[in-house]
């Protein structure tokens, strides 16, 4: 079934029909990644621009694979900081690269909204790689891919996203993203890190690790950005590890089964202790390989849609 | 010349005005209001005004000409141009030009630019030198060479111990200063704070950030007995706060622009960066009590905050792109369209509002409808049905969120200077 949109500028109003599309496409391209040769001709002829204005290796690199094994032509573009100062305009570096033909950007920006820019500067199909603290879609497919690949649902669980809502680009994403498919989901962190009245997108707001762990099926771990300043939200990376580290000891203690997510790179020590981050609940790799198959999922039904 | 303005429904409530009358207007010299005589009739050029409202020309009080230093984005006679275009028969420029109006030589160069146009064009001076907030500029010289208020727009006075400064030496002419009201330790946002901006993940200002800084300009012009006027009040706790301050006699006095009594922090959902602007668009809450606070005279008089800026810098990423939106030729269709048929304002409320209390904060004297008083006159039919369309606009900029919008309401003619503004053109009259 085709999506709805042109686009994947985010999860927000995505319907639910088109998210399980995108994941059940996303299994057809998992098992391809299991084979010999884990390449397809589903793209060929096809370019794409991976837009990277922001470095961000691990996506870049989870994009430009699922690129390859779709056998499309890839071009890379990174570009750090606003572009004004420096004389070309993000436009006129926009109208510049699809003066080369190009039919699809995949764009990473510190500035959220640049994707949707983007589709009234552009004729490309946009796929939105993470704008500023707004979206980031697709890592919020894989990570619902990732959940449904081990627990076999997504309707009724429940989800918690832990760590620092304010500054996430990936929190938004989960919270539409999962709601649309039934998941029931929470947000466990400082209330410094929680953007404002962000219980009325339906999500609520504990600040206590310990009933994260006892009331949830799925902690979604975010990274802590250590540059953040410093000081001003948490006072102290130890303080913040004592009050929201995941650690062996606090989910032993709740005795349950219990699913760790993370988006990666891992701050071993701070938001994750590294015995949890390399033990049995959690599937941080299998997240990574899964990325690429949701990215192939959405360039190609994105690719092949017009 | 002779000008007759016929069948026009003259208001001005600072004369008691509300009548349908004629006007004769001699050589740029009001000579007769009421009836005229066939003589008069022939040997004028005779404007058939059909009923249109006649006041005392409209004055803004918050204009960002770009001259001198971007003229690629505004003069100041392209900015008068706009604003003749608007139903502006005067208007104050904001000091943050490059160089900015911290000393005389800018502020008469500003002033000589304007000299010969219809629209009278008075400097505000800069608080401090280069709006810096460390040293006080020579306040006394820009008011000499025709400063009618101070401010560090762009931001607030920096300091509380400057600000007290300002004020206190300021009442030697009875001046005002006029405060961008923001908290600079909470201002690296660029939207309003609130579910909104959580949905978009953008960075935010709250509204606490205004009202910290509205509160300590008032508690200092109560100590000081120094008089501030709030720009583009955008929060109802602002409003609250003015509103208790005027209260207890502060000298204090407030604006309001067309768009923070126009729109919300919802438009920007669309990361059209022609909602970017500071303060920012905040929630309908607010919104309701820019309206109520227009309504009870909390906030005195409306003014724009027109701020030119060029396409390549406004059509960028909605982080880096520079505040502000065009205001002058919107101004009156909005304040119709929004207030007046809406019925929150009257046609006396507006008069009062854009041109008489803005000149009173300044200080500056209100135009007569009267015989033997020079002719300074906005006429404007509040019935006027029109699309937005920014590509005839005056303004060298074309930055407005209101492009393609529907008014009702808008300027005919505006009448200074022995000039006049009409159908696109000016006359000499
Ligand atoms: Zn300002």
């Amino acid at each position: 079934m085709p999506l709805k949109s042109r686009h994947l500028l985010g999860l927000q109003g995505v319907p639910e029909e088109d998210i399980q599309t995108i994941l059940d496409t996303a299994t057809t391209f998992r098992e391809v990644l299991e084979r010999p040769i884990k390449k397809v001709p589903t793209l060929q002829g096809k370019t794409i621009v991976n837009l990277f204005y922001e470095s961000s290796t691990r996506t870049r690199i989870s994009f430009e694979l699922a690129q390859k094994r779709l056998s499309a032509d890839t071009i890379n573009f990174a570009k750090s900081g606003s572009s004004t100062s420096k004389g070309e305009t993000f436009k006129d570096t926009v109208r510049n690269i699809e003066a080369m033909k190009v039919d699809m950007i995949v764009v990473r920006h510190e500035s959220a909204g640049v994707p949707q820019f983007l589709t009234r500067i552009s004729n490309a199909n946009v796929i939105n790689a993470g704008d500023g603290r707004h979206e980031h879609p697709t890592q919020a497919l894989l990570d619902m891919y990732s959940i449904r690949e081990k627990l076999g649902r997504l309707a009724g669980l429940k989800v918690c996203v832990v760590g620092d809502i304010a500054h996430s680009r990936v929190a938004l994403s989960n919270i539409y993203g999962l709601k649309a498919m039934g998941a029931e989901v929470s947000l466990c962190a400082p209330p410094t890190m929680i953007p404002k009245d962000i219980y009325r997108l339906g999500v609520k707001v504990i600040h206590n690790i310990d009933e994260a762990i006892a009331q949830n099926d799925v902690l979604n771990v975010l990274r802590i950005q250590l540059e953040r300043k410093a000081g001003t939200s948490i006072p102290s990376l130890r303080e913040y590890h004592n009050y929201f580290g995941i650690t062996k000891e606090r989910l032993e203690k709740q005795n349950k089964d219990i699913l760790i997510l993370h988006p990666g790179p891992i701050n071993r020590g701070v938001e994750i202790s590294s015995e949890v981050a390399d033990g049995p609940y959690q599937i941080i790799l299998n997240q990574v390989t899964n990325g690429v198959a949701i990215r192939m999922a959405v360039l190609y039904l994105l690719g092949t849609m017009n | 010349m002779q000008v007759l303005l016929k069948d026009v429904t003259l208001i001005n409530p600072a004369q008691k005005l509300n009548e349908k009358t004629n006007i004769l207007i001699v050589d740029g010299i009001i000579k007769k209001i009421g009836e005229i005589t066939a003589d008069e009739l022939s040997a004028s050029e005779v404007y058939e005004l059909n009923g249109k409202i006649c006041s005392p020309g409209f004055f803004d009080m918050h204009v960002h000409l770009r001259e001198p230093g971007r003229e690629d984005e505004e003069t100041v006679v392209t900015g008068c141009n706009a604003a003749a275009a608007g139903g502006f028969t005067g208007l104050a420029s904001m000091p943050n030009t490059s160089p900015d109006a911290d000393s005389a030589e800018v502020v008469k160069f500003i002033i000589e630019q304007a000299k010969d146009h219809l629209v009278d064009v008075h400097p505000v001076g800069a608080v401090s030198v280069e709006r810096k907030g460390e040293y006080l500029a020579p306040l006394a010289e820009m008011f000499d060479a025709g400063a009618v208020a101070f401010s560090d727009d762009g931001t607030a006075v920096k300091t509380a111990s400057l600000l007290r400064s300002a004020m206190e030496y300021s009442q030697m002419f009875d001046t005002t200063i006029i405060e961008h009201c923001e908290d600079p330790s909470m201002d690296d946002g660029v939207m309003n704070e609130g579910v909104v901006s959580t949905m978009l993940g953008l960075p935010s200002i709250p509204t606490v950030a205004e009202d910290l800084i509205v509160m300590r300009d008032a508690l200092i012009a109560e100590y000081t007995g120094g008089r501030v006027h709030i720009a583009h009040i955008s929060s109802k706790g602002a409003v609250d706060i003015v509103r208790k301050a005027k209260e207890r006699g502060v000298k204090v006095t407030a604006e309001v622009t067309p768009h923070h009594f126009t729109l919300t922090d919802e438009s920007v959902k669309s990361f059209d960066t022609n909602f970017k602007m500071n303060p920012p668009l905040r929630s309908r809450e607010d919104v309701d009590a820019m309206i109520e606070g227009l309504k009870d005279g909390t906030i005195d008089c409306i003014a724009t905050d027109h701020a030119p800026h060029s396409i390549e810098e406004k059509e960028a990423e909605f982080i880096y792109a520079p505040n502000g939106i065009l205001g002058l030729e919107t101004a009156l269709g909005l304040v119709i369209s929004e207030l007046v048929h809406k019925g929150h304002l009257t046609l006396e409320d507006v008069v009062q509002k854009l041109a008489i209390n803005p000149r009173k904060i300044l200080n500056l004297p209100v135009p007569k409808i009267e015989v033997d008083q020079p002719a300074n006159l906005t006429i404007f039919d509040p019935d006027a049905i029109w699309t937005v369309d920014v590509s005839k606009f005056k303004s060298k900029s074309k930055n407005s969120p209101f492009d393609k919008r529907l008014l009702t309401g808008k300027s005919v003619a505006v009448i200074n200077n022995s000039k006049m503004f009409y159908k696109d053109q000016f006359i000499n009259i």
